[in-house]
């Protein structure tokens, strides 16, 4: 008998399948991005407003990781981009396999921004790099402002913060300073944005955002083994 | 169904380890899991039992599973506790601004395998 020191995490090999699925999107210049929030924290309607204002700048694709229904995948087709539904295989969270599954579901056709819309859950969803070059979590007014401090882990992943519905903030107690400094104790380098899906309000800055992180995506050399 | 889904990387991971490394049997696998990973050891084990069948390689392979112990930091005080006796407050100073710093993660510690 021999013993072997590994001291790898458990999803190391999860960990390589995204790193290669990442250099091939990279490679086509296609970014992707990994989109994360609790069960209805508005991913789906941000998702159909940034759709609607951008889809003659970007050729644009959306996975949805729906468990069983379709319905936010013909949301999407509604708006006028491909959606295609990702299968999670009852799981709680896409990991690089199933992404590289949902992406040939989408077809030959080249997209500059495809969005993966995870499953619904600050949890396991973060501790499953899928490939993308980007990750964004969403965290909606209602939810409250101590998520950080609750699930450190989806704000220590994430590359972007976008605070939704802020159009009902009025209704209730959060305190936009202090998740702020919660985030950026976590996560110094994350970019925050506060909108409202329904308004509009906050969407420039989001938007242009994703604009620039399209065009680098292209032009930068490629850096695709991540780090944390 | 969070422990099978880490359960069917884990046997991934190992599977590469041992083609990588040319090894036909693993014996033993030590795993090192924090306290609130949310991982059921009880349940782990089950999965474990269940999908190592599966692969030739694993079927004869123990599940050992050392608990790592969680610790909170608290930002306002400086100190740190142990997190599941005192949850998110802190017992020094009773602030809310708080931290795991440990005790969160799932690590293949070592692999037993026969010569
Ligand atoms: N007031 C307000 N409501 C919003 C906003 N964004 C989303 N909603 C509402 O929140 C509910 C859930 O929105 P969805 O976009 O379906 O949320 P989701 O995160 O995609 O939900 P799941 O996919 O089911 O997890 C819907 O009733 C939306 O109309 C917003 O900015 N302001
Ligand atoms: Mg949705
Ligand atoms: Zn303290």
């Amino acid at each position: 008998m021999k013993i072997i020191e590994l001291k790898e995490t458990v999803t190391a090999s999860n960990d390589r399948d995204a790193a290669v699925l990442r250099g091939e999107l990279k490679e086509k210049g296609t970014l992707l991005i990994n989109l994360m929030a609790s069960p209805g924290a508005g991913k789906t309607t941000l998702l159909e407003r940034t759709i609607r204002d951008l889809k003659d700048r970007h050729r644009i694709a959306v996975m949805e990781a729906d468990v069983d229904s379709d319905v936010d995948a013909v949301r999407i087709e509604k708006i006028g981009a491909k959606a295609v539904q990702a299968h999670t295989d009852g799981m709680c969270h896409m990991d690089a396999g199933m992404t590289r599954r949902a992406l040939e579901a989408l077809g030959d056709e080249p997209f500059d921004l495809v969005v993966l819309e995870n499953v619904g859950n600050l949890i396991c969803p973060a501790e499953f790099d899928t490939g993308a070059g980007k990750c964004v979590m969403l965290l909606s007014v209602p939810e409250g402002d101590d998520k950080p401090l609750k699930y450190p882990l989806m704000f220590s992943v994430s590359d972007v913060l976008i605070i939704t519905k802020t159009d009902v903030a009025p209704y209730f107690d959060f305190d936009f300073d202090a998740c702020v400094a919660r985030a950026k104790r976590l996560n110094p380098n994350i970019e925050i944005f506060a909108v409202s899906s329904k308004t509009g309000e906050g969407f420039e800055a989001w938007e242009n955002w994703l604009n620039q992180a399209v065009k680098d995506w292209k032009n930068e050399p490629g850096k695709t083994i991540k780090e944390n | 169904m969070h422990e099978m889904g880490i359960i069917l990387h884990l046997a991934k991971s190992l599977e590469e380890t041992a083609e990588k490394e040319k090894i036909k049997k693993i014996t033993r696998v030590t795993l090192e899991v924090g306290e609130v990973s949310g991982i059921m050891t009880d349940y782990f084990t089950d999965c474990w039992d269940y999908f190592k069948k599966r692969h030739p390689v694993l079927d004869t392979a123990a599940l050992e599973i050392e608990t790592i112990p969680a610790v909170t930091y608290c930002s306002s005080c400086e100190k740190t506790y142990p997190t599941v006796q005192y949850g998110r407050t802190c017992p020094h100073c009773g602030s809310g601004e708080t931290w795991l710093i440990q005790g969160n993660e799932c690590i293949i510690k070592e692999i037993e395998v026969e010569d």
